[in-house]
């Protein structure tokens, strides 16, 4: 396995005297594909967050591509100009078009002339399909164009490691997939990247490693496959029959029966199809 | 007693009602325009969630709102120059007075203005621009002042209105604006209606000319290609060859 790209060491953090974050151990190699899962309120985001000081950890200590993460803002910069991130809401900047959503960046933080910043904007923007959407605002964009263009804009900055917080929660089914593709398209690629998503077919396909969380810890870390058809945890047992319920081919009576489930309900086909 | 053609065209035309609309607009935009740049802080201030700070502002806020504006302005031009004795000197005029007084009490509306339009954008817009390395002030430049803005126009206009409106108070501190100047004009002639008529046309003009830039300022901000003024967009589609735009 290659270098480290990601180390965390008992990372803590607090809301008040609540625990959103508690002794996270987690060390991602570069390249490494993890996803993460867990019941709402768990602290995936939280975690996610962390990796780009998004939310500031109380405990603990944070070294992205060598860099620590503390107070220096000098440091915070140089990982976040490393670090991609797309969010359950896009979080597009409505008040600029497509093409400006992307530039914006290239031009403050990167120095780059316009001319120079439009020529890559677009070619991230032809890469997930949406070049002739450049112009546009993007309320005027369907929900997986937006996903798609937010995906661009941060593929801009040309980031070693992206993170995804349920970067399909909020689309339709058709949309999803469009938004799946351009990950496992990146994936491919060998992009480093975290992964929060409900999207388990997705998840056994592009996976090395399955990360499930509760009550802000890290309860089991496994590759998809063991992860999915033997979960050691009860907590992950429990997750997985409940989020596979209503899928398919029927509720799974037991852990081992998942597998099947999750992969013949996929909305997501990546060719070499699900062995359901 | 007919309506006097020649004295309401007099009035209009006349330099003591010219002066007197120019100091009421000097002073209405130089008041809104400190306004603005105070409240916007304090807005800033009043985003956090507690401390000394906020207090401060609040405290401020409901002062400078709850106490009349004719009686800020009183306080300011008759009572605090016996605080401060700089002031007693023959460059503390009216107009500054009163600059003052609309200024403050501007400010502590604004800044619920301010307040209003900066919380009302969704969080995930700064957390997006900071992950795209922008700095904090980058942030707050490039990301949150133009949403806020758009917010923050329509009851900001109003405040104008409403200032301009208020600077007509300035006359008990014998200010010469619009207000002052005509009732002069009517004290001297007892031609009521056509001296207070020209005094509408320019208050009624003055509004007008903001409702205009208004009015453009908002279709400016619709960020939507198909707003009515999307002429540079235009240009910016024609830029993009076609291409680079034939895939769906
Ligand atoms: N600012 C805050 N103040 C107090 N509690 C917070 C705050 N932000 C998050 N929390 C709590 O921290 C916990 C973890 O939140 P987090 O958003 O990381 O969960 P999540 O696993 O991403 O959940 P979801 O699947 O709903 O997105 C939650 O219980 C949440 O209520
Ligand atoms: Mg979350």
């Amino acid at each position: 396995m290659s270098a480290p790209i990601i180390r965390m060491r008992g990372v803590c953090k607090y809301h008040g005297r609540f625990a959103a974050l508690t002794d996270i151990d987690l060390t991602v190699a570069a390249g490494e594909h993890v996803v993460i899962c867990g019941p709402s309120g768990s602290g995936k985001s939280t975690l996610i967050r962390c990796i780009n000081r998004l939310e500031e950890h109380d405990a603990g200590r944070i070294f992205v591509d060598e860099v620590e993460l503390n107070a220096d803002t000098r440091n915070i910069a140089a990982v976040r100009s490393e670090v991609g991130m797309v969010f359950q809401q896009f979080n597009l900047f409505p008040h600029l078009p497509i093409l400006d959503n992307c530039t914006l960046a290239l031009r403050l933080v990167r120095g780059l002339a316009p001319e120079a910043a439009r020529e890559l904007a677009l070619g991230y923007l032809r890469r997930v399909q949406i070049a002739n959407q450049a112009e546009k605002y993007p309320p005027e964009l369907s929900g997986g164009q937006q996903q798609r263009a937010a995906i661009a804009r941060s593929l801009c900055m040309r980031p070693k490691i992206m993170l995804f917080d349920e970067p399909t929660s909020a689309l339709d089914p058709e949309s999803i997939a469009e938004v799946l593709d351009v990950m496992a398209d990146l994936a491919r690629d060998g992009m480093t990247m975290i992964c929060v998503t409900h999207e388990m077919a997705f998840a056994r396909r592009i996976a090395d490693r399955i990360i499930f969380m509760d009550h802000g810890r890290i309860v089991e870390a496994a590759p998809p496959q063991q992860f999915f058809s033997a979960p050691r945890s009860l907590r992950a047992k429990l997750f997985l029959s409940r989020l596979l319920r209503y899928e398919g081919s029927g509720a799974p009576g037991t852990a081992q029966t998942a597998p099947q489930a999750v992969a013949t309900t996929a909305q997501f086909n990546l060719g070499d199809g699900s062995d359901g | 007693m007919g309506f006097r053609w020649d004295i309401f065209w007099g009035a209009l035309a006349s330099v003591a009602y010219l002066k007197g609309a120019l100091i009421t607009v000097a002073l209405t935009v130089s008041a809104h325009a400190l306004a603005i740049l105070l409240a916007t802080p304090l807005a800033l201030v009043l985003t956090r969630d507690r401390g000394p700070a906020v207090l401060a502002v609040k405290l401020y806020v409901g002062v400078f709102r709850g106490i009349p504006t004719l009686l800020q302005l009183l306080f300011i031009w008759n009572a605090l120059p016996q605080f401060i004795p700089a002031l007693q000197a023959p460059w503390f005029t009216p107009f500054l007075a009163a600059l003052l007084a609309l200024t403050f009490n501007e400010a502590a509306y604004q800044t619920e203005i301010n307040r209003a339009a900066l919380r009302s954008l969704d969080p995930g817009q700064r957390a997006a621009g900071l992950a795209l390395g922008l700095t904090p002030t980058q942030v707050f430049v490039h990301v949150i002042v133009p949403q806020a803005l758009r917010v923050a126009i329509p009851p900001t206009a109003n405040e104008f209105i409403n200032l301009l409106k208020v600077t007509s108070l300035a006359s008990v501190i014998s200010l010469r604006e619009l207000l002052t100047v005509t009732n002069q004009a009517v004290a001297s002639s007892f031609r009521f209606v056509e001296y207070y008529g020209a005094a509408l046309v320019y208050y009624l003009v003055i509004v007008g000319v903001l409702t205009y830039f208004q009015t453009r300022l908002e279709r400016r901000l619709a960020w939507s290609t198909h707003a009515p003024d999307a002429a540079m967009r235009d240009e910016l589609a024609v830029a993009i060859p076609d291409s680079l735009s034939h895939r769906s």
